[in-house]
């Protein structure tokens, strides 16, 4: 690994030097899926971004050694809880990060809080990271479940995107997304024709999309996730559903599922992100250089959200000139947040990160004018608005 | 070469002495020394690990090596009762022992319930009606409000056993365990050489002349598959409590696969073989890791080798060696 032999070439230069500053050594922990349905938009990318971070932020010429350790999680909250407390017990991991998969965050939420470390998530959803499950070590960067279904569901009915349907997963998860979006639909003014449940993991979705054309809805919103969004956007490119005017706008998708469904299939579709590599100079230049170590493929908002919180946690370290835990915390949480990815922003006490989030529309082919240009910009939603209030995440520890 | 109609496993087995061959004794002895000084070099949580899955398998062993019924949906009772468990632990404020009985109670009735309809039918219908009945399960893990979905229930609190010994420590948690873990082992081991266990071994090995000599065939196989249940779910709910979690990876049913593997790749029906394939399977996983899916494909290719270069599994190639069962 090239990335420790500049560690050990920087310590031992800096052990030459003669050590003028305070050496801290930081263990980081990415821990993500890296051979399953997210391994593309985590995975390997993520530890890609926090080695950035280490580089960008010049750790090393600052007497903090970095070193960076990976795993895969496959998805599984167990594997999950097993590798994050074998992290912090046995190999002196000092945080960890990325963890997608909201139940697997879950687990690690709980070590972490338990073993007193700090935990900043980017990959998982769930609002609840924030919420009812909150953590005083806990940061919960890129986006989540409530940011999506609010920036989606409020930014169509604004464009005149009045009228629902949703294709919902029959779990949990798929119900909440549904929920969240229709109060966020009826509060905008939309209303909501009907909802139709299928079940969890599905493959056959014709007959729902059937009954979805057949609603009148002028939007379909496609309360799943992973392999059932995919899937379920297939399949309605086969029905011409966009084409035949009806917008279909995915509550849980990534770039990296556009770039697997291909433009001609996603085109037309809309969603919410909270970066895009195209969004200005900044990003585009960040992303050009993590495109050229990931075999060209440009970086998800989960990539941005590990690279930015990396950056942003050293800078508590070097602020702190240690690693202590409620110091660290205090300090990411008082100092506003500021990277070249998500521009100004700052941590809640609760542990939300809070920025501008966007709402994008997949481009036609025709639009596209190159590999990974994918999306027109539709609206940007500022950070005010973007995540869900303080006081109605029911956060436990703000009340102690 | 003799024509034999039986297969290897079967003659071994049946040459099982009535009563507790003395190398038996020694053997627990020694594991039960090693299990108590590992800590010390092992990290406790994965031998926490490998013992509910060393006992897991045992209690699919039992079924399967010694009543000749393979379960291809033991995931139902270790899942469902890793939910109880949990359940019981954290809304309802359950000491770890209560939450732990109360799950095999639940395992114990769904063994029943199941087991009814399944020793009805014989051989891949058998397999077949337990796979339906843990798919069920599955589905009902999915969507009963109570399990939390696909996020499973997390943060089970690990409690004080008795009221007054702190399991946060996982140390302390490993002894508890080592003591269940072991306990029920001996207990297997006490039902397999006893007269009932002698009496599953004729059905198992010849169901048609145990039926001739009067034996009510039905009511041993259910006893057996209760039996199996309800230990499978002591390893479920011992697991949720020690990982502090109940998932839909316990129910799922690759884990009634994984088990089945474990068993086969031990050493099905000896004693000491599950032991040994739940601890080559967990450490796998466990170092493997960072291959990612490739561990299944690892998985897969060690199964193949076993049943090409050693059927009787590693404890059971070991034990024709020695010319001893184990």
């Amino acid at each position: 690994m090239n990335f420790k032999t500049l560690i050990l070439a920087s310590a031992t230069s800096l052990l030459l030097a003669g050590t003028a500053m305070a050496q801290t050594a930081i263990k980081i922990g990415v821990l993500n899926d890296r051979s399953g349905v997210y391994a593309d938009l985590s995975g390997e990318g993520s530890v890609i971004a926090a080695r950035m971070a280490v580089e960008d932020f010049d750790a090393a010429g600052k007497g903090i050694t970095v070193e960076i350790i990976s795993a895969d999680h496959q998805n599984k909250p167990d594997i999950a809880s097993n590798i994050a407390r074998q992290w912090y017990d046995q190999d002196g991991v000092d945080l960890i990060v990325d963890v997608p998969t909201s139940s697997a965050a879950f687990a690690v939420n709980e070590i972490t809080r338990e073993k007193n470390k700090i935990f900043m998530n980017s990959g998982a959803g769930s609002a609840d990271l924030t919420g009812a499950q909150c953590s005083p070590n806990t940061v919960h960067w890129t986006y989540d479940t409530w940011a999506l279904a609010h920036g989606t569901g409020s930014a169509m009915v604004a464009e005149g995107n009045s009228k629902w349907f949703f294709i919902t997963a029959d779990y949990a998860f798929g119900q909440a997304l549904e929920k969240d979006t229709t109060a966020v639909v009826e509060a905008a003014g939309g209303e909501v024709l009907g909802a139709v449940r299928h079940p969890f993991p599905g493959t056959d979705f014709s007959s729902y999309l059937l009954q979805a054309q057949a609603s009148g809805a002028q939007v379909i919103g496609l309360a799943n996730a992973g392999g059932d969004t995919v899937n379920t956007i297939k399949q309605a490119s086969e029905f011409g559903i966009t084409q035949a005017g009806q917008a279909l706008a995915g509550l849980l998708i990534f770039i990296t599922d556009i770039h697997a469904l291909g433009l001609e299939t996603a085109q037309g579709l809309v969603l919410t992100e909270s970066f895009y590599w195209d969004l200005n100079d900044e990003t585009r230049a960040w992303s050009e250089r993590f495109a050229a170590e990931n075999d060209g493929k440009k970086p998800t908002m989960v990539h941005a959200g590990v690279y930015a919180s990396v950056l942003h946690y050293l800078k508590a370290v070097e602020a702190t000139g240690g690693k202590e835990t409620e110091a660290l915390m205090a300090s990411m949480k008082s100092t506003p947040t500021s990277d070249p990815l998500f521009g100004e922003g700052m941590i809640r006490e609760d542990g939300r990160k809070v920025h501008d989030m966007y709402l994008f529309q997949v481009k036609s082919p025709a639009e596209s004018t190159g590999a990974w240009d994918y999306y027109n910009l539709l609206a940007t939603i500022p950070a005010a608005e973007a995540f869900r209030p303080l006081e109605d995440g029911g956060c436990a520890f703000l009340a102690e | 070469m003799t024509t034999q109609s039986e297969t290897g496993y079967r003659s071994e087995a049946a040459a099982l002495p009535v009563g507790t061959p003395r190398h038996h004794m020694v053997i627990f002895a020694v594991l039960l020394g090693l299990l108590l000084v590992a800590p010390s070099v092992l990290y406790p949580v994965f031998l926490m690990k490998v013992l509910c899955f060393a006992l897991f398998a045992s209690a699919l062993n039992l079924l399967l090596g010694f009543g000749g019924l393979l379960s291809f949906g033991h995931a139902a009772f270790f899942g469902s009762s890793s939910y109880v468990a949990a359940y019981a632990a954290k809304a309802w404020g359950f000491n770890p022992e209560f939450a732990i009985l109360l799950g095999v109670l639940a395992a114990a009735v769904l063994g029943l319930a199941i087991g009814a309809l399944a020793i009805r039918r014989q051989g891949i219908y058998f397999a077949m009606v337990t796979l339906a009945f843990a798919q069920m399960v599955f589905f009902f893990a999915l969507q009963a409000p109570f399990t939390g979905g696909e996020d499973g229930i997390q943060a089970v609190p690990r409690g004080k056993l008795f009221g007054f010994v702190d399991l946060s420590s996982d140390l302390t948690l490993y002894f508890v365990v080592v003591a269940i873990v072991f306990g029920a082992l001996l207990l297997i081991y006490r039902i397999i050489h006893s007269p009932f266990g002698q009496v599953l071994k004729a059905i198992r090995d010849n169901e048609p002349r145990s039926i001739s000599l009067g034996y009510k065939v039905n009511r041993y196989k259910l006893a057996v598959f209760v039996m199996s249940a309800a230990l499978a779910g002591l390893a479920g709910a011992t697991k949720a409590i020690v990982f502090q979690l109940a998932s839909l990876t316990d129910v799922y049913w690759t884990m009634s696969g994984e088990v089945v593997l474990m068993t086969l790749l031990g050493g099905m029906g000896t004693v000491f073989g599950p032991l040994v394939g739940a601890a080559v399977i967990v450490t796998m996983q466990n170092y493997f890791a960072g291959f990612g899916a490739w561990v299944t494909v690892l998985q897969g290719a060690i199964f193949v080798v076993s049943v090409l270069l050693f059927r009787e599994g590693i404890v059971g190639v070991l034990a024709k060696w020695l010319k001893k069962p184990l």
